[in-house]
């Protein structure tokens, strides 16, 4: 695998080289057609541009991307399985560090990672993906995204995208400054003469801005096709399942909603093209991600055992093509390891999961959470008004709990510093006073999500089957003990 | 005078070279240290795992004591072993324990829908997963670092800094190489 990033950024460098020769020369053709002599300053200020915008990007990226796609981080108790599936592809592609883990806000099933290097990344999932998939594709998609993470993808598409918007800006601002300047292109007259020679060059410079983008766009989107197979193939190398990925890629390819917040710049970074709609042909040249059935058939094309050969050689199948798309240094190294049988799940249903991921969607979109003595869990909306609800399924009255200040027999446990107490007294550690006032507790009614309010009027919840013996509050910094009933 | 300079740079090259490779290796060799610790990280997890295990059962299996014995012994047993061969012998023992476990658990219906155990069985399948990542992660870097100390032209440098060849995480029992089915069906 390592030799495949080497020859991936190999390959890089060399596209990247083609793409920036394509801005310079844009640059100066520009530049010499609004001014003769002015060819080197209009390189200058091409790559001026270019360079402010690569820093950003390469700075701000992820959290851009994260911003913009509306996603929200989690904690570990917020989801504890896509927690444990993305630790084991972390511990599986060696990437060394915990990527932060978020969640997006809607219900259409895509993925991606971001991140410029491997140590600092983040993963996102949809909620519609945490719900719909089952433990081994899930497994499979993270694993193709972190595969993204380790091979540089991130970055290397993140500056070609940057070259990319820096080419199309220089000639949308030239044609522009053409189209408003008009019949009298005084403004592209120049009084030292040219004449001929630089209605030529002005000539030259139209066409170079109409195509560069063009090309540009075209090199980009190969670059991105390929590796997204890249990425397939190393995630089923990495999980050593390939069905996972595989039944993962149908489940995304049947469904129909489309993401609503992506765009043609993040657009690569999913897992699916967020613009396909299911049944419409949505590939080719112009589409940033391979036709989807040809993904999920060359995965099944993957016999016993799993290696970066046996992908290309799929490929290869699948495709009619003579020559692979895996690098042939990543091929040389390497031995085939047998695929492994699938993992067996729980009794968790269908709708179990699917409510899990809604509660957590709700969690993360501050939803109050009110279960009822009677078994049913009550989840307010956040703009809820109303101090008191009825239940409707018993008709009881509910209202939010709100963290009590500990009774003086509770105190006098505390202080005797005792941790076995009828009332399950958190065994927090010789008592030092917070600063901000005497100990507040709550009782825990249901095993499930439940909020309750902290003295501060911010409302907290608890995660179901998180043991914490306690939480401090995100408003004022208490800390508040979870008794259980 | 020229020729001794044109000597002197291939000397600087070949020195710059040797020291490229040389790095690479340690840089590889630590690798695979680093990947052997992150099993043992792991294991060690499972260990502390399988207490919460026992209890959240207890109330459920009162007449499966033996097997609840069996676990616990076997798990106190791994956690004391030391050095490789008597670590991976325990770990069978203790994988062995917790498949019984888990056949009796399928008796319990009550239990199996417990939140409590079914986070907990999460945790654990988890748990083996992880072993099973570090182990395929460990066995890859020792691929990659006994390529390049055996192949053509780091051999070299490899035999003269006596680099050693590492070996591969293997389990010798078969039974040892099936994790313990953590199934309901």
């Amino acid at each position: 695998m390592w030799e495949q990033i080497r020859s991936n950024k190999r390959r890089s460098v060399t596209l990247v080289m083609l793409i920036a020769f394509i801005l310079v020369v844009l640059g100066f053709v520009i530049g010499e057609a609004v001014q003769p002599g002015a060819g080197p300053f209009g390189v200058a200020v091409a790559v001026l541009i270019w360079i402010i915008m690569s820093l950003v990007a390469y700075f701000q990226g992820d959290n851009i991307l994260l911003a913009v796609s509306g996603a929200q981080e989690i904690e570990k108790k917020d989801h504890p399985q896509l927690f444990n599936v993305v630790e084991e592809m972390t511990i599986a592609s060696g990437v060394g560090a915990m990527p932060r883990v978020y969640i997006l806000n809607d219900m259409a099933l895509n993925a991606f990672a971001t991140g410029r290097n491997p140590k600092k990344s983040a993963v996102a999932v949809t909620a519609g993906l945490l719900g719909r998939l089952k433990r081994d594709e899930l497994q499979g998609v993270i694993a193709h995204e972190m595969s993204h993470v380790v091979n540089r993808d991130v970055l290397f598409m993140t500056m070609v995208g940057v070259m990319l918007g820096s080419i199309v800006m220089i000639s949308e601002i030239f044609l522009r400054g053409l189209w408003y300047s008009g019949g009298s292109s005084r403004r592209y007259r120049s009084n030292r003469g040219g004449g001929q020679g630089q209605a030529i060059m002005m000539l030259v410079a139209v066409v170079l801005a109409i195509l560069a983008p063009m090309i540009a766009q075209l090199i980009y989107l190969a670059i991105s096709r390929r590796r997204e197979y890249l990425a397939d193939a190393n995630a089923a190398v990495l999980t050593r399942y390939p069905e996972g990925l595989a039944s993962a890629l149908e489940a995304i390819a049947g469904d129909d909603q489309v993401l609503e917040h992506a765009n043609r710049v993040t657009a690569p970074m999913f897992i699916a093209n967020p613009f396909a709609k299911a049944g419409r042909f949505a590939a080719g040249l112009t589409s940033t991600h391979p036709p989807i059935d040809e993904r999920i058939r060359i995965l099944r094309s993957i016999g016993g055992s799993v290696s970066f050969q046996q992908y290309d050689a799929a490929w290869r199948k699948v495709r009619g093509r003579e020559r692979g798309v895996v690098p042939s240094s990543a091929l040389a190294q390497e031995t085939a390891q047998a695929v492994r049988p699938a993992s067996e799940e729980g009794e968790q249903d269908k709708r179990q999961r699917m409510r899990e991921a809604g509660d957590l969607l709700r969690k993360v979109n501050q939803f109050i959470f009110l279960p009822c003595a009677c078994g049913l869990t009550l989840k307010l909306p956040p703009d809820f008004k109303k101090d008191k609800v009825s239940c409707p399924r018993c008709h009881k009255e509910l209202e939010v709990p709100v963290a009590q200040l500990a009774t003086a027999a509770q105190l006098g446990e505390l202080m005797a510093g005792q941790t076995q107490a009828p009332l399950r007294v958190a065994a927090s550690k010789a008592p030092q006073t917070p600063p901000s006032g005497p100990p507040l507790h709550v009782t825990r009614q249901s095993n499930q999500w439940t909020s309750f309010k902290c003295a501060c009027g911010q409302v907290l919840h608890l995660a179901p089957n998180d043991p914490a013996p306690e939480v401090t509050c995100v408003g004022c910094g208490r800390k508040i003990s979870v008794l259980n009933r | 005078m020229t020729p001794m300079l044109v000597l002197l740079a291939i000397l600087v090259l070949l020195v710059i070279w040797v020291i490229g490779i040389y790095n690479g290796l340690v840089g590889l060799r630590n690798q695979v240290k680093n990947a052997w610790a992150q099993i043992d990280v792991q294991l060690k997890r499972r260990h502390d795992l399988i207490p919460n295990l026992i209890e959240t059962v207890k109330g459920y299996m009162v007449h499966e004591r033996q097997t609840l014995e069996n676990v616990t012994k076997a798990r106190n047993l791994a956690a004391q072993a030391s050095g490789v061969a008597q670590q991976a012998q325990a770990e069978g023992n203790l994988n062995r324990a917790l498949g019984q476990f888990f056949v009796v658990v399928e008796s319990y219906p009550d239990l199996k829908a417990n939140q409590n155990f079914l986070a907990l069985q999460e945790e654990l399948t988890s748990t083996e997963n992880k072993i099973g990542f570090a182990r395929q992660f460990y066995n890859d870097q020792v691929m990659q670092f006994n390529n390049k100390i055996q192949m053509f032209p780091s051999n070299i440098i490899a035999g003269a800094f006596n680099f050693q060849a590492s070996e591969f995480f293997e389990t010798e029992d078969a039974a040892e190489r099936e994790a313990p089915k953590v199934s309901f069906s």
